[in-house]
C-alpha cells in the first residue's frame, strides 16, 4: 500500500513536471519573439496555446533516425541517461512546506551528484553519434561541467554554514519569513557566482558551446531525430527547473512569500521558479555566446576565487558574530 | 526482500567489474566502471551511509570517470590495441599477485570482524546531529591532522602539474 501511493505520488510529479516542462518551450517562444518584436507561436489554438502540445506528437511519431556509424546501444541509452538523472533530483525539491517526496539528510549533495551524473548522457551522445560536430560538442561539455561544477557547489557552502544544514527543507526554514531574511543579502557574492555557473550547467546561452549552432551545427543533438531529441530537450528544461528551484530554496526563501495563499502553498515557489526562467530567457536573448577560453578563464579565474572568497567572508562574519 | 536486492545488486557489481576487464572498447570499459561505482555507492546507501554513498557517486563516478573518458576520447584510443595471448609469464605474475591479495584482505576480514561502529558515530548520535555533521566534527577534531596532510599532499599535486603544464620557453 505504502509503496503504491509512492508511485502514485511519483506519477503525479512527473506528470505536472512535464507538462510544464511543454509549457516552458511555449514560454520561451512567446517571450523570445517579444522581445524581437515578432508574435510567436500563434497558428494552434488561441495565441498558440496548443502548440507544445503539436510539437510532442509531432516529435513522438517521427522517425527514429540512428546513424550507421553510430555506437547503437550507447546512442539509443544516452538520451535516458540525461532524462532520468534530472528526474531524479526532481525527488528532494521540497515545493512546500511537507510537498516534498524524499526529505533526506543530504537533499543539496544529492542534487550535484545526479547532475553530474546527467553530463554523462551528453558526452556519450556525442560520442556515440560517430560524427565530428557531435563529438566536438560531447568535448566542450566535459570540459565545461567539470570546470563549472566546483564554483557551482562551493558558491552553496555558504548557505550550507548559515543554515547548517545540507536538507533542503531546513535550510528554507532557517531563512525565516520575512523579505530582508533572504540569504540572497547576506550571500550576493554566493548568489552571483552561482547564477554564473548555473547557465554554464544547464548549457544555456551564453555558455551553450555544446551546442553552438554556428560552428557545431547542432553540437551533440546533431544526429539526433524524433523522441530522443525530445528527449535531450525536455532534460536540458527539467535541468533548468531544478537549478531554478536550487536557487529559489538557497537563496530566495523557498516557498515563503509576502502572504499565504490558501489551498495551494507552492504558489510563491513555482512564482519564483519562473522568475528564474524567465531570467534565464532574457539572457538567451541578449546576450551573445561566449569564446571557448573566455569560458574556460571565467570559471577558473574569476568565479572559484570568488566563491572561496565567499565561503572565507562567511566564515569569518559567523566568528564574528558568535 | 533486502537480500534479494542485495544479491541483484552484487551480481551487477561483479558483472560490471568483470565488463571493465574484457570489453575491447575502452569507452564500454569506462561505462562498466562507472556502472561499478554507482552499484558500491548503492551499497553504502543500503548500509544507511548516505554521505558515503553521495560522495562516492560525486567523485568516483561524476568526476574521475569523467576524466577517464576525457584522457581516451582526446587521444583517440577507443579500440585500444588487440590483446596478445592471454598466458604470459607477465598475467601468470599478475594473477599470482591477485590471488595473494585478495587471501590477505579474506583472512583480514575473518580474523578481525567488524565490531560496529566506534567512537561517537553511533547509530543514535548520527540519529541525533545527522551524518554529514558528525564526519565534519570527526575531521576537525580527532583526524585535524591527517586532514590537513591530505590537504597539502592535493596542492602539492596541484602545483605539480601546473609546473607539468607550464609552457617552456624554448618552445614558444
Amino acid at each position: 500500500m505504502q509503496i503504491l501511493t509512492i508511485v502514485l505520488q511519483i506519477a503525479i510529479l512527473l506528470a505536472i513536471v512535464l507538462l510544464h516542462v511543454a509549457y516552458a518551450t511555449y514560454f520561451e517562444r512567446k517571450i523570445i519573439g517579444h522581445m524581437q518584436v515578432r508574435l510567436g507561436p500563434m497558428m494552434v489554438g488561441y495565441h498558440g496555446l496548443l502548440q507544445p502540445i503539436a510539437d510532442g506528437i509531432k516529435s513522438f511519431f517521427k522517425e527514429d533516425i540512428v546513424p550507421e556509424q553510430a555506437d547503437r546501444p550507447l546512442f539509443l541509452f544516452a538520451p535516458v541517461i540525461c532524462l532520468v538523472t534530472m528526474l531524479t533530483s526532481l525527488a528532494v525539491i521540497p515545493f512546500a512546506k511537507g510537498w516534498v517526496l524524499a526529505d533526506i539528510n543530504i537533499g543539496l549533495l544529492f542534487i550535484f551528484a545526479m547532475s553530474s551524473l546527467a553530463s554523462y548522457g551528453v558526452i556519450l551522445a556525442g560520442w556515440a553519434s560517430n560524427s565530428k560536430y557531435t563529438f566536438l560538442g560531447g568535448l566542450r561539455s566535459m570540459a565545461q561541467v567539470i570546470s563549472y561544477e566546483l564554483p557551482l557547489g562551493l558558491s552553496l557552502v555558504g548557505v550550507m554554514m548559515l543554515s547548517g544544514s545540507l536538507n533542503l527543507t531546513t535550510i528554507v526554514d532557517s531563512q525565516g519569513s520575512s523579505f530582508s531574511s533572504m540569504y540572497l543579502f547576506p550571500q550576493l557574492i554566493g548568489f552571483f557566482v552561482f547564477f554564473v555557473a548555473m547557465l554554464a550547467e544547464t548549457n544555456r546561452v551564453p555558455f551553450d558551446l555544446p551546442e553552438a549552432e554556428t560552428e557545431l551545427v547542432s553540437g551533440y543533438i546533431t544526429e539526433y531525430s524524433g523522441m530522443r531529441y525530445a528527449l535531450f530537450f525536455m532534460a536540458e528544461y527539467i535541468g533548468m527547473m531544478v537549478m531554478s528551484s536550487i536557487g529559489t530554496i538557497c537563496f530566495l526563501g523557498g516557498w515563503n512569500g509576502p502572504f499565504e495563499v490558501p489551498f495551494f502553498p507552492p504558489f510563491w515557489f513555482i512564482l519564483k521558479v519562473y522568475g528564474f526562467l524567465f531570467l534565464f530567457i532574457w539572457i538567451r536573448a541578449t546576450l551573445p555566446r561566449y569564446r571557448y577560453d573566455q569560458l574556460m578563464a571565467l570559471g577558473w579565474k574569476l568565479l572559484l576565487p570568488l566563491a572561496l572568497l565567499n565561503i572565507f567572508l562567511t566564515g569569518l562574519f559567523k566568528i564574528l558574530v558568535h | 526482500m533486502q537480500l534479494i536486492f542485495f544479491y541483484i545488486l552484487a551480481i551487477v557489481a561483479v558483472g560490471s567489474a568483470l565488463g571493465v576487464i574484457f570489453n575491447r572498447n575502452v569507452v564500454h570499459s569506462a561505462l562498466s566502471l562507472l556502472v561499478n561505482f554507482c552499484t558500491v555507492a548503492i551499497f553504502y546507501f543500503m548500509l544507511n551511509a548516505q554521505f558515503l554513498g553521495v560522495v562516492q557517486i560525486l567523485v568516483y563516478a561524476g568526476a574521475v570517470v569523467v576524466l577517464i573518458l576525457f584522457v581516451v576520447m582526446l587521444l583517440g584510443a577507443e579500440l585500444g590495441e588487440q590483446v596478445p595471448a592471454w598466458v604470459t609469464p607477465q598475467t601468470l605474475l599478475m594473477v599470482g599477485l591477485s590471488l595473494i591479495l585478495l587471501t590477505v584482505i579474506g583472512s583480514a576480514v575473518f580474523e578481525y570482524p567488524v565490531q560496529g561502529t566506534h567512537g561517537n558515530l553511533t547509530t543514535a548520535a548520527v540519529l541525533q546531529y545527522g551524518q554529514v555533521e558528525l564526519i565534519g566534527a570527526a575531521l576537525f577534531t580527532d583526524y585535524l591532522l591527517p586532514f590537513e596532510l591530505a590537504g597539502v599532499l592535493l596542492l602539492v599535486g596541484i602545483v605539480g602539474v601546473i609546473w607539468l603544464g607550464r609552457k617552456t620557453s624554448s618552445s614558444q
